[in-house]
């Protein structure tokens, strides 16, 4: 027999290795202090630092600016690997990082930018945020009412974004304002240092899961930019933006799919070794039936997931496919994390149990980054 | 400062596979992966080359099927090379027989110094650099926790069950490598995608000059004669505190000899 050496057909050996480091990585250095920094509600910045000494944050980095110049079939590694940390939070202060944020910098950056930024981003001394949400505005991109005009040599811009990750202790937010009130599309970004005078966090959001995450709800108030904080071109910023819409969708659902496999693995272990009517639950068939269905469903969600960002990796539209694994790996990451807190029992419905946290953390994956919803209409505009 | 590391390539223990009730070994047609306790050796050969400020570590294994996963991480960890020997008459190694092929292929590498673990974690005979160091006429340290390296001397504090002697040794010679005594470092990514194009040298028997009827099955000089199920663990005693639940754990370790 010969060795099998990669988990997944699209898995070269360096991504094999990227994820064992990310998970061995993780493993060590998160699932030991996670619980604490749940209740700090922050990861703390030497991780962060740490992960940045590693190169941990260069995958998609092109290489002429000092990353490894991969692709979407890494960020999909190094999402599912992160998942393995059980603690979303944490995997969401990274992703948001690396993959929701970084890439607009990479689309859209002049060299200048990029030259001023992305030492301090890689290296995990300039931590990122994206801040496109607002009050009125979430999957609808094209509702964004904080307003950028020009003024001098610059832009002074006014309003309010919510539900920014990174943005309590981060140092960058890449933000979207409207700076073309007559065209809804007429949208631009913009790189606001988070000391900048106007920009303040108008409140840390306390939230369901996600706990050692940040979250801000940000107040703008005649806030001043030089023009040199323009990212890309202006008006274009929607447009600039939805180039990354398939990479958000896919590491949420990689983080979602590498927890689920973790759940999996704890409720099977329990169930094997929990006795009840004279046996184990792992015999029961209503439970081990149960759990082998999940086990499927991820099992299919994980090869869709490689397989569409394959298809981003050969420069091929893959929206549609995209669309839909965020729109079902979501709910099965649901049902995962559902069934296994059931199979739990009490002991399930512990905050000292990590299914429970797991439970809290899945929830938000059906509608962050484009909710259920919405990504079904990506995939039915393509069917219909 | 060149160092060779010895490291072996073993079944992921966390996935330990399983023995082969024929030859009694344990089966490897898994993925292999390094052996943490070389991880150790690894990463202090790394640093005595920084603190050298010039050569490298090199690595040489002894693996089936031209295995280099394992290899690839400590070439991820800093390792600049590595010597890999596979040939199919190398199964049924012995300790001895691992040996004369390791330093059959650590003498091409003319090293000033030879790092190994105390022992693997899959084999645990704990012979294997004392007995290269013995076939390349070697001088041999073992148990190293730290090791300093100045003109051609190698001062190594050696463990013991007391704390530690201090010995120094001429260079070239054999350090065997207590686990836990450094921290090994991750891989930088940056290191994993450097490490696919690290020249790995595969060597089978007659590249090394090796007379295939002397290692493997046809040379071992050990034989394993059973095997059994380890037992179960027994229960441990549990101590219930009824305000001397302190002084039973003392008389419990007092017993045990470890206080």
């Amino acid at each position: 027999m010969t060795a099998v050496t990669n988990r997944n057909a699209y898995a070269s050996d360096e991504l094999q290795a990227i994820y064992d480091q990310t998970v061995d990585f993780v493993a060590h250095e998160v699932v030991p202090h996670g619980d604490l920094w749940e209740v700090e509600g922050r990861v703390p910045r030497d991780v962060l630092k740490r992960m940045g000494d590693l190169g941990m944050f260069s995958l998609r980095v092109p290489v002429e600016h000092g990353g490894l110049g991969l692709g979407m079939l890494a960020s999909a590694t190094f999402a599912e690997a992160l998942g393995t940390s059980t603690f979303g939070g944490f995997e969401a202060t990274v992703l948001v990082h690396t993959d929701m944020a970084l890439p607009h910098l990479l689309n859209s950056g002049t060299p200048e930018q990029l030259g001023r930024w992305l030492p301090s981003i890689l290296a995990g001394d300039t931590v990122l945020s994206i801040g496109v949400t607002e009050p009125d505005a979430g999957s609808d991109v094209a509702g964004l009412r904080t307003r950028a005009v020009r003024d001098g040599d610059g832009w002074r811009i006014d309003g309010r974004k919510t539900f920014i990750t990174n943005a309590v202790y981060g140092d960058l937010v890449i933000l979207a304002a409207r700076t073309d009130p007559d065209d809804r599309y007429g949208i631009s970004m913009f790189l606001i240092p988070t000391d900048t005078e106007g920009f303040s966090v108008a409140s840390k959001l306390d939230k369901h899961g996600w706990r050692c995450s940040d979250t801000a709800e940000l107040a703008l108030d005649d806030v001043w930019l030089p023009d040199d904080a323009l990212l890309g071109t202006v008006h274009r910023g929607f447009h600039e933006t939805m180039r990354n819409f398939q990479n958000e969708r896919m590491v949420l659902i990689g983080m979602g799919v590498g927890a689920s496999q973790v759940a999996l693995d704890l409720t099977t272990a329990y169930c094997a070794d929990r006795k009840a009517f004279g046996g184990r639950l792992a015999d029961l068939g209503a439970i081990r039936q149960r759990l082998a269905m999940r086990q499927a469903e991820v099992d299919a969600v994980r090869a869709s997931m490689y397989h569409a960002a394959w298809l981003g990796d050969q420069g091929l539209d893959n929206v549609r496919e995209m669309s839909g694994v965020k729109a079902l790996g979501a709910e099965v990451v649901n049902r995962v994390m559902y069934d296994c807190l059931q199979f739990h029992g009490g002991m399930g419905y512990m905050r000292e149990s990590t299914i429970e946290r797991m439970h809290r953390d899945a929830r938000i994956l059906p509608i962050g980054g484009g909710a259920t919803e919405v990504m079904l209409e990506e995939v039915a505009k393509r069917s219909f | 400062m060149n160092v060779v590391v010895c490291v072996k390539q073993i079944p992921d223990p966390a996935d330990p596979g399983a023995l082969d009730p024929e030859t009694r070994t344990l089966k490897r047609d898994v993925k292999l992966i390094l052996d943490e306790s070389d991880s150790y050796g690894v990463e202090m050969g790394l640093q005595l080359v920084d603190a050298a400020g010039e050569g490298e570590v090199r690595l040489v294994s002894m693996a089936p099927n031209n295995e280099v996963s394992g290899l690839r991480t400590a070439l991820a960890m800093g390792a600049e090379s590595a010597v890999l020997v596979s040939d199919e008459a190398l199964a049924g190694s012995d300790a001895l027989s691992t040996a004369k092929v390791l330093a059959a292929a650590i003498a091409r590498c003319e090293p000033d110094l030879v790092l190994a673990a105390t022992e693997s974690s899959d084999g645990y005979t704990g012979t294997v650099p004392v007995q290269v160091a013995e076939l390349m006429d070697l001088p041999s340290v073992t148990f190293g926790k730290e090791i300093t390296v100045e003109g051609g001397t190698a001062t190594v504090k050696r463990q013991t069950e007391a704390g530690y002697d201090e010995v120094e040794c001429p260079l070239p010679c054999v350090v065997s490598v207590t686990a836990g005594v450094v921290e090994p470092r991750y891989p930088s990514f940056k290191g994993i995608m450097a490490a696919k194009n690290k020249p790995v040298e595969e060597l089978d028997l007659a590249g090394l000059g090796i007379d295939p009827t002397t290692v493997g099955w046809a040379g071992a000089r050990q034989e394993i004669t059973e095997i059994a199920e380890a037992p179960a663990r027994e229960a441990g005693e549990v101590i219930v505190d009824e305000g001397d639940a302190h002084e039973r754990i003392l008389a419990f370790l007092d017993d045990l000899k470890v206080l």
